[in-house]
């Protein structure tokens, strides 16, 4: 056998195994979307009955509290941004990065300071490549985040906002993930959790379109203040529970697509090199032939010469 | 009508319960709260706690909360809850060995819960 032959048949059996894991991985990406999926409804019911429960405490009390009130003159914005831990997910990091990044410019162009957050391996990475400062990090559960999760993230944050600015409190809350808008699209956007401003607690739930309705005076307990004060926390951690989950079912399906082109692709090549090495075989027959046609001619001739 | 009130029994990560019900107590931080239909539109913050639902059928369902919320508003009342468990759900040898382990490393908020959790157990078994 020729080596041109033995150097496709060597290339193709790699292209075969690497064809294998990435049809492997994107039959497991594809399987995780759905539960990833049916995690975000499942937290769809304590969403939007906390989104309710806020609704009539802001517009049933005069309370004020930091959460809710705009800062006369914000000079602080706290982003958290949402990337995966993992790769091989096509451009899903890079463009929820770059949103972030778009938000960073918009804001320090406001005249406000930027201090972020980032849930996730390769976001972390990014930045601690580029040296920049993060506030606080979290790795380890982008695939598959549960509410302890989003409690561990939401807390910090929280926190922030409501420390005062002088002592280093952040006067906004954006997070930036990726939403799941159905298994081929996936957009980055970027939302301001924090303060809450009323008509957006209204227009945020997009299941609610009975949001009509006239919200009936409360009886708090122990006191509106008190409900607020456990209430507001709460609604940012179902925030940004909502915001993993979703963004765990878009890195599923944005893997899912890199994987099937990755797939798609490892097929084209094997096709391409069959055809290369099938070539390569027919042109070794055909020297081999005509080598023995050669002989046998000059032979002949030899023979013809000595008789 | 009047004298049934739907509830909606709500975790972070799922529903857990939904149903009609005559009659549903629930500690808030102020002390337990008994909500019946037609009772006044009420927010409430929620304690670590068995929470009591009786049923339109007879029946009562158990369930322990751990923080929380109960709304109630036109005979509707929910109850949301960052973890809520029914008493039928509840591994009691677990929740035991819970307990324990929060008694020997004297983590009081895990052994309130703990010990929610084996009385709303107990209450049905």
């Amino acid at each position: 056998m020729g080596a041109q032959i033995r150097v496709y048949k060597r290339r193709i059996k790699s292209v075969t195994a690497t064809k294998k894991i990435t049809k492997a991985m994107e039959m497991i990406a594809a399987s995780r979307i759905i539960k990833a999926q049916r995690q975000v409804e499942a937290s769809t019911p304590y969403a939007s009955e906390l989104t309710r429960a806020v609704t009539a405490v802001a517009t049933g009390s005069n309370t004020r509290h930091p959460l809710t009130t705009e800062a006369e003159s914000p000079v602080r914005a706290a982003i958290l941004l949402v990337t995966s831990d993992r790769g091989l997910a096509g451009g899903y990091s890079s463009n929820a990065i770059k949103t972030a990044e778009a938000l960073r410019e918009r804001l320090t162009a406001e005249g406000k300071e930027v201090v972020q957050y980032v849930v996730g391996r390769k976001g972390v990475a990014y930045y601690t490549f580029r040296e920049r400062k993060l506030a606080d990090t979290w790795t380890g559960f982008s695939d598959s985040p549960t509410y302890a999760d989003a409690k561990a993230v939401a807390g910090p944050v929280i926190d922030a906002v409501l420390r005062d600015t002088a002592e280093g409190g952040a006067d906004e809350l954006h997070i930036v993930f990726t939403e799941f808008v159905s298994m081929m699209t996936q957009t980055p956007v970027d939302r301001r959790l924090l303060p809450l401003s009323l008509d957006e607690k209204a227009g945020e739930p997009r299941e609610q379109g009975a949001k009509a309705e006239i919200l009936p005076l409360y009886d708090f307990e122990p006191s509106a203040e008190d409900v607020l004060d456990a209430l507001l926390p709460r609604y940012v951690e179902s925030r940004v529970f909502n915001a993993l989950l979703q963004s765990a079912a878009s890195e599923h399906a944005a893997r899912r697509r890199a994987m099937k082109s990755a797939t798609d692709n490892a097929e084209e090549l094997i096709k391409s090199l069959t055809r290369l090495a099938n070539a390569a075989r027919q042109a070794d027959i055909t020297q081999e032939i005509s080598e023995i046609v050669g002989g046998a001619g000059a032979l002949a001739d030899a023979n013809a010469g000595s008789d | 009508m009047a004298a049934e009130l739907h509830v909606e029994l709500v975790a972070a990560d799922r529903s857990v319960w939904s149903g009609e019900a005559t009659l549903v107590v629930a500690r808030t931080t102020s002390g337990d709260i008994g909500v019946m239909p037609g009772h006044q539109p009420l927010l409430g913050v929620l304690e670590s706690g068995p929470v009591t639902i009786r049923t339109t059928d007879g029946g009562t369902v158990l369930a322990a909360v751990h923080g929380g919320f109960i709304s109630f508003a036109d005979d509707k009342l929910s109850l949301l809850a960052e973890i809520a468990e029914l008493a039928e759900e509840i591994d009691v040898a677990r929740a035991e060995r819970a307990l324990e382990r929060a008694k020997s490393e004297t983590d009081a908020s895990a052994e309130r819960r703990a010990e929610v959790r084996l009385v709303a157990a107990a209450g049905k078994h």
